[in-house]
């Protein structure tokens, strides 16, 4: 493996790096350090690779990463916040995709030198099958959390049975091609087949188990990349992608746990099963009361504890700095607030804190599910942000409800519950809330942004700050 | 160059140890750090670039030449994209004891 000595020095330079930036990525303290020595470790590997090849076609290198480098920049930059789930399922689909393109590249190469030989031929089919599958999910991926298309998970009779009928033709049409070493027309079926799986695989996933699915379709990613390096004999390759699949797939289970869900029900469980959606629990019943600016602006400013619970609303409406000011003004009148973080708030785990921060909440004021979560008991008022599906009592009580059994936020324990909300429709999840029509709920309808703004003027109007 | 049977035994022997070692380097990761740990290794796996630079070298015909385009290009947005992401997102976590003012979220205390 390798023909040149150096170049694979300095590729286990750059595993070295990898190793080290995924263990500091894994802490707070470390984290951006991590992120900068893996990106280092990057830079290295394909500088070592542009050497070693002597710059070879260099004509078609240099635009092309030109291309990628620009449009990947810019696309990371410009990027807000609130949408960088889909971001990082877009850059995935992108290492797929150019996974699966490297095995068709070698597929091309080599059938013009005669019949492939099954060496290749193994890796170059579970490169190009595992590449073309994380791509066309991870496309499908973006276009739910972009939602270019429904949310909603998509089923059809006989789904499963489709899907191991594909897999099965798959699996058939590659056998064939490992024993006649040959044939580009069967191969083009072989990577439509396999983008098709990846469309199948993530159409019945809803939108609240997305960022599960995007973290497996990364280490997916991953392992088409190891695959990669079994077509071209390459350590770094291998080294990399085999790090990423294996600590992708701790990372996946990790997330599931978060959403108290199995990794099994993410995929082929509850969301999909179509029929909950229309029999869902028992009918909820009771008036939705509507509130003015002053009637919670009176709430909030003479409550003592007030526990902020922010959700993807909130981001959606870049409502996080008029939310920062709302607390400070409260601070100011002695009500003690607190922000209540749900592991899945926003749409990954870990989003919220991210935007929370970009508006400089300070970082004791964020509370973590499990630390927050017998304070609702002794809180006047819980104020939720845009939040829905993380404070359904519906996941606590109704066992035919597709969150039942997701750890929630308990609102409905403190005194009042007010709810900032564009409209009565329902969440990520698709699904009813009965916390909307208790009677300590009061809705607040509304632009959180704009609602937020007149809350902050009118506290300031009602009560003189103290401290 | 085409890939020897021993070429795979020695991949798959570097594969499994690699394996090993990622499954070891994540174990207990607060929630927080989930989306940029994820974002981080997404970002890593944009080593295909490396494949694909190699197949750019070897290729011989336009639809290589086609191909090989089609993967840096998609390879680059994966690396380029994948970090810049991860340090936005990292950035916002930094620790400011005392912070400028930098928008009018900051301008009250």
């Amino acid at each position: 493996m390798g023909d040149a000595p150096l170049a694979t020095l300095g590729y286990l330079v750059t595993s070295v790096c990898f190793i080290f930036g995924i263990k500091r990525l894994g802490s707070p303290a470390t984290a951006r350090s991590g992120n900068l020595i893996a990106a280092a470790g990057m830079a290295l590997a394909i500088v070592v690779t542009l050497v070693r090849l002597r710059f070879a076609n260099w004509e078609l290198v240099v635009p092309s990463v030109l291309v990628g480098a620009v449009g990947g920049a810019v696309a990371a930059r410009t990027v807000r916040m609130t949408a960088m789930p889909q971001m990082v399922a877009l850059f995935n689909g992108m290492g797929g995709g150019s996974a699966a393109l490297i095995g068709a590249g070698d597929f091309e190469r080599l059938s013009t030198q005669g019949t492939i030989h099954a060496a290749d031929m193994v890796p170059i089919l579970v490169s190009s099958l595992i590449g073309s599958i994380s791509f066309a999910g991870s496309m499908i991926a973006f276009a739910k959390l972009q939602e270019l298309m429904t949310g909603r998970p998509i089923t059809f009779p006989l789904q499963q049975a489709v899907n191991a009928v594909l897999l099965a033709g798959l699996v058939a049409i590659a056998a064939a091609l490992i024993v006649a070493g040959q044939g580009a027309a069967a191969f083009v079926v072989f990577i439509a087949g396999s983008l098709c799986l990846g469309v199948l695989f993530v159409l019945p996933v809803g939108g609240a188990d997305m960022p599960v699915i995007i973290s497996l379709l990364n280490s997916l990613t991953g392992l088409a990349a190891a695959a990669t390096g079994f077509v071209l004999a390459n350590e770094v390759l291998i080294v990399s992608g085999a790090l990423v699949g294996a600590s992708g797939t701790i990372l996946t289970v990790l997330m599931s746990r978060a959403m108290n869900r199995s990794l099994a029900n993410v995929l082929f469980g509850a969301f999909g099963a179509a029929p909950a959606a229309g029999v869902a629990g028992p009918a909820i019943t009771g008036n939705v009361r509507a509130a003015t600016v002053e009637d919670v602006a009176a709430l909030l400013a003479y409550a003592r504890q007030v526990i902020i619970v922010p959700g993807y609303g909130l981001a959606v409406a870049r409502a996080q700095h008029a939310v920062k000011e709302l607390a400070d003004e409260l601070q100011a009148r002695g009500v003690e607030v607190k922000y209540a973080i749900h592991p899945v708030a926003g749409r990954m785990p870990g989003h919220m804190n991210v935007l929370l921060a970009e508006a400089n909440v300070p970082y004791p004021q964020l509370y973590e599910m499990e630390q927050v979560k017998h304070e609702f008991s002794h809180t006047d008022v819980a104020l939720v942000i845009g939040a829905n599906d993380v404070v359904n009592p519906a996941a606590r009580n109704d066992p035919s409800s597709p969150i039942y059994g997701m750890p929630i936020l308990n609102v409905d324990e403190s005194a009042h519950v007010v709810v900032l909300k564009r409209s009565m429709n329902t969440g990520f999840a698709g699904i009813e809330n009965a916390l909307f029509y208790d009677p300590k709920t009061v809705m607040l309808f509304g632009d959180a942004k704009t609602s937020v703004t007149a809350l902050v003027a009118e506290v300031k109007e009602m009560v003189p700050a103290t401290a | 160059m085409s890939v020897t049977t021993r070429d795979l035994a020695v991949g798959a022997f570097i594969f499994g140890l690699a394996v090993l070692v990622g499954f070891e380097l994540i174990s207990k990761v607060p929630a927080t750090l989930h989306t940029p740990l994820m974002s981080g290794t997404n970002a890593i796996h944009g080593i295909v670039l490396v494949g694909a630079l190699i197949i750019a070298a070897s290729a011989t015909s336009t639809i290589g030449d086609v191909i090989a385009v089609g993967a840096m290009v998609l390879g680059t947005v994966n690396v380029v994209g994948g970090f810049i992401v991860t340090d936005r997102m990292l950035g916002m976590f930094k620790r400011r004891p005392a912070a400028p003012p930098r928008d009018e979220g900051d301008a009250r205390g």
